[in-house]
């Protein structure tokens, strides 16, 4: 069973008592605002996928002081299978991770139909979404306490740049970005596990490591676990990449990378990839990578084969590329990356 | 002629260079024009795909295929006629 990563909530009868075009006076349901606040700590973001007139509805929910806890609210009156398809694209995550809770069995039957990954629940039953086990995070780290607001500033980059005039490069060379690469913490690792839990379009195996597994390599000297945070104008992205090198006599061998799909639109997962073959390169040692094809994955291996790796072995998806170091990868202008630690470690 | 007006429409709004002003024939090695980042490469595949109705397969996703304006028409036209001969 997948993680729930988002609930996407109908607000009348679900959020509120009563339907807010008969009464403007709904009140908000008893147990409502705890589960809103108790899974938000938790990481788990909100959407609304609700049929009424958008002012009046947005107007209601801060009235009722929960409004900045949902993220793309969607109040209108098309099929709500058509706002969950709109909070889907907007967050950039799989349709498996959202869950809808709705009173009406219609509108489940409807969001079910267009949507069959999506979990529905009757909205009577929101009171067990504090105890249902997809809902509970193993660990609640620094970065999964800040997503909504990191949604939020996303959101407010996009905004610019959809806003802003001339090139893109322009854009994102004023966005003062910093990659900054070190080797693992003990701090790291339950946000590492995180990510391999969490991460699917930009994940080369979709392996999950465990805390221990983690700790194993970032201790061991024959392995090297790479964290990745990246800053902007705007604030942290916090971590959200993560690499696992073994290192051979003649070759380094990539166990694992992944980026999170929040920060794909910058290269990011490219910037990383290059930094990692040109540390290699300039070392004299090939690169090998492990790579796992699944269904969502694609573009990983399109990242791989434009980076210049050939498949050495693929056994019914399960690739091993070799890259032979032909030349160093270029890296975009507009991006800082910092790794004194890691070239202490390496020099 | 019009195939290789579209995808050299669709590169020069889509790539991120590395300089700014930059011009490139239908010979040029995008790859060295700009930073070719996952996310280009997937719209790249997805706007071929999508454009120009074709499946592209593994053994397709080679740099060489999409290294220039001429190599990725030339992979349409391959992708195109081989799906015509099968009819």
């Amino acid at each position: 069973m997948k993680d729930i990563k988002c609930v996407i909530w109908d607000l009348d009868n679900t959020i509120w008592e009563g339907t807010l075009l008969e009464d403007k006076t709904v009140t908000l349901r008893d147990g409502i605002r705890e589960v809103l606040e108790e899974l938000d700590n938790r990481g788990i973001l909100h959407s609304v996928a609700s049929k009424n007139n958008y002012e009046e509805a947005v107007g209601k929910l801060e009235e009722l002081g929960i409004a900045h806890y949902f993220l793309f609210p969607q109040v209108s009156w098309n099929a709500k299978s058509h706002a969950v398809s709109t909070i889907q694209e907007q967050l950039n995550l799989g349709a498996d991770t959202f869950l809808f809770i709705d009173d009406q069995p219609f509108e489940r039957e409807e969001v079910k139909n267009v949507h069959p990954k999506i979990s529905c629940i009757d909205a009577a039953e929101f009171r067990l979404l504090l105890t249902d086990k997809r809902l509970q995070p193993k660990f609640i780290t620094t970065d999964s306490r800040r997503r909504r607001f990191m949604y939020l500033e996303a959101a407010e980059r996009n905004r610019q740049e959809e806003a802003f005039r001339g090139p893109k490069e322009q854009f994102l060379a004023q966005l003062n970005m910093e990659l900054l690469i070190s080797p693992a913490t003990e701090e790291d690792l339950e946000r590492a596990e995180e990510l391999t839990l969490r991460t699917n379009q930009y994940n080369a195996t979709g392996t999950i490591y465990s805390y221990e597994e983690l700790n194993y390599f970032r201790i061991s000297p024959d392995h090297d676990l790479l964290v990745c945070e990246l800053t902007d104008k705007f604030g942290s992205y916090g971590k959200i990449g993560l690499a696992l090198v073994e290192k051979q006599s003649s070759y380094w061998h990539l166990r694992m990378i992944l980026i999170s799909c929040r920060v794909i639109s910058h290269g990011i997962g490219t910037v990383l990839l290059n930094y990692i073959l040109n540390q290699a390169f300039q070392t004299g040692k090939k690169v090998r990578a492990d790579f796992q094809q699944t269904d969502r994955n694609r573009m990983m291996y399109l990242t791989f084969k434009f980076a210049g790796f050939t498949v050495l072995t693929n056994e019914a998806g399960l690739i091993l590329f070799e890259n032979e170091a032909a030349q160093l990868l270029k890296l975009p202008g507009y991006i800082k990356i910092t790794d004194h630690q890691l070239i202490s470690k390496w020099k | 002629m019009e195939v290789r007006e579209n995808i050299r429409a669709f590169i020069g709004q889509h790539l991120i260079v590395f300089n700014d002003d930059v011009s490139f024939t239908d010979e040029d090695n995008i790859f060295e024009l700009g930073f070719v980042n996952s996310l280009f490469a997937m719209k790249l595949l997805n706007y071929v795909e999508h454009t120009f109705d074709i499946v592209l397969e593994n053994e397709d996703i080679d740099i060489n295929n999409f290294s220039s304006v001429n190599n990725i028409e030339r992979l349409i036209a391959g992708k195109l006629s081989s799906t015509a001969g099968n009819e």
